[in-house]
């Protein structure tokens, strides 16, 4: 469990985030949202330790993790794993190298053993054959999946993703979806995703965080969210007439009711 | 106006001072346990390929020429016959060692190694690599800086002695190839006055410049921020600021040494 205790981070004068507060559960993928420049990122920075926040603490399984120093930081960072937003994979190295860097780093295993554990977490992800590629000769998607593969490779017990979306098809996004949630669940995880991606957000997210410049919006679960009456977080979520079209027919279903303002022949027959 | 320019050159100042405590600070944050010696090692054995063999080639080449000009300038300038032309053999050789071998060598290699670590850095800082390897729990200063530098250390002054007998030799060879000198002549003027310090001030010159080449475009290609142009300007300024260092550290020792 990862808990945010009041976290304020600026830059100069700019207040980016102020008293953001939230727990994040294990086994559960945690979901911050919110539009360009609300501060998520910026969040999950101060999370990880990338950025220290002014004021507020973050908390790993009730450790104090702002507070730590030196070698006490080091532990709590080799349990994270992260995937980055641009993947960040070493580029010279080759798929295999890079999923096995972190055991390479911090175990004394046999290069066998290695070889098993990396080989395991690429078919994991669902990626054999490709042990030898460089990271120029792989896809979007092929990417994050080595990415993923290197931030579990040493089973961390709390996963982080920078928008594991961005620049992908709607497709590949659904299987890194679906990757992030099993693994998640398999191995008990307590991870946290920013995402802009609304099917992310109805699929897998457990938990929801909305940001809304540099404070916390709104917060729930995926069911919660469909009737949900932030304004701000309707506006964001549902943007398009299509998503409002999808949300309403969501609440039909779930509840036999449409708001008020709208017209049920009008939603059956777009439907 | 004035209040303007000394705002200006204030606001600069402050930079620069800035800039030395984040180098000075970067450089107390690369001494840190290594999280797995061997992986440091691997590290190190890869940065001596790429900073001393990667830049081998260029650097026979510069010496070879710099060591045939002086032998044909020198000649050029010596119109007496009261002097002999040993001589030339001796000023080609005093001044490769003591001047071309580590300084022109170091220029150069400011902008090959130098241009190449700053871009490395910069392109890791950039797409995020270095961020990955921080949540790992590595000290990416260790990591990514010091094997560069004590790789720099070791490869650098080798290239250098590399370069001052690549240069008597291009000397010796453009000397007898233009028939201005014998090559048994050359050689006997090579042996003449010799001072064995000149080799030993040339080495403290190049393990100077070694961690100039090393550390300055490490630090801007580190600290980079932005995009791709950034990376180029980072790398640009890398250059230009190690070249400038290089000089005048060479001015100082001299001044010191000689």
């Amino acid at each position: 469990m990862i808990e945010v205790k009041n976290i304020k981070k600026s830059f100069g004068d700019k207040v980016v985030i102020e008293n953001v507060s939230a727990v994040m559960k294990a086994g559960q993928c945690n979901l911050i949202i919110g539009s360009s420049g609300s501060g998520k990122t910026v969040l999950q920075k101060c999370m990880v330790g990338l950025f220290e926040p002014d004021e507020g603490d973050v908390l790993y399984d009730g450790k104090n993790f702002t507070t730590m120093k030196g070698e006490e930081k080091t532990e709590i960072r080799k349990e994270i794993g992260m995937l980055f937003q641009g993947s960040a994979l070493f580029d010279s190295l080759n798929v295999q190298e890079n999923v096995m860097f972190p055991l390479s780093m911090f175990t004394k295993d046999t290069y066998k053993k290695k070889l098993d554990r990396v080989n395991e977490v690429l078919a994991r992800v669902n990626l054999v054959d490709a042990n030898k590629k460089f990271p120029s000769e792989l896809s979007g998607g092929m990417k994050k999946r080595v990415a993923l593969a290197r931030a579990v490779v040493l089973n961390p017990k709390y996963l982080f993703c920078d928008e594991p979306n961005s620049g992908l098809d709607p497709l590949t996004s659904l299987v890194i979806d679906k990757l992030i949630k099993e693994i998640t669940i398999e191995y008990n995880i307590t991870t946290v995703i920013n995402t802009h991606d609304m099917n992310s957000v109805m699929e897998i997210g457990n938990y929801i965080l909305y940001m809304y410049m540099g404070n916390k919006e709104w917060e729930g679960t995926n069911k919660e969210i469909i009737f949900s009456k932030n304004q701000r977080l309707n506006e964001f979520i549902f943007a398009s007439d299509f998503l409002k079209d999808a949300k309403e027919m969501r609440m039909l279903e779930e509840t036999g009711k449409i708001p008020n303002d709208r017209n049920m022949d009008d939603l059956l027959d777009k439907t | 106006m004035a209040f303007l320019l000394s705002c200006c050159i204030l606001a600069h100042n402050m930079t620069i001072f800035s800039d030395i405590g984040r180098y000075l600070l970067m450089l107390k944050g690369m001494f840190s346990k290594p999280e797995n010696g061997k992986m440091y090692w691997k590290e190190f054995i890869h940065q001596c390929t790429e900073i001393g063999f990667g830049s081998l080639g260029i650097v026979a080449i510069i010496s070879v020429f710099i060591g045939a000009v002086s032998t044909i300038q020198t000649a050029y300038q010596l119109v007496t016959p009261l002097i002999p032309k040993s001589t030339i053999a001796q000023i080609v050789r005093d001044t490769v060692i003591l001047e071309f071998a580590p300084t022109l060598v170091s220029i150069v290699l400011a902008g090959v190694a130098g241009s190449r670590i700053a871009s490395e850095l910069g392109n890791m800082r950039v797409s995020e690599q270095i961020d990955a390897l921080e949540i790992m729990g590595i000290n990416t200063k260790t990591y990514l800086i010091l094997p560069k530098i004590v790789a720099a250390l070791l490869m650098i002054p080798l290239l250098v002695v590399m370069a001052m007998a690549l240069g008597i030799w291009g000397g010796r060879l453009a000397g007898v190839a233009s028939g201005i000198i014998s090559g048994s002549v050359f050689d006997k003027g090579l042996l003449e006055f010799f001072v064995p310090y000149n080799v030993i001030f040339a080495l403290i010159k190049a393990y100077v410049y070694s961690f100039i080449i090393a550390s300055i475009p490490a630090f801007y290609g580190y600290y980079v921020k932005g995009g791709a142009l950034e990376i180029g300007r980072a790398s640009t300024k890398a250059v230009v600021v190690s070249c400038i260092l290089i000089l005048f550290s060479d001015y100082i020792l001299s001044a010191l040494l000689l």
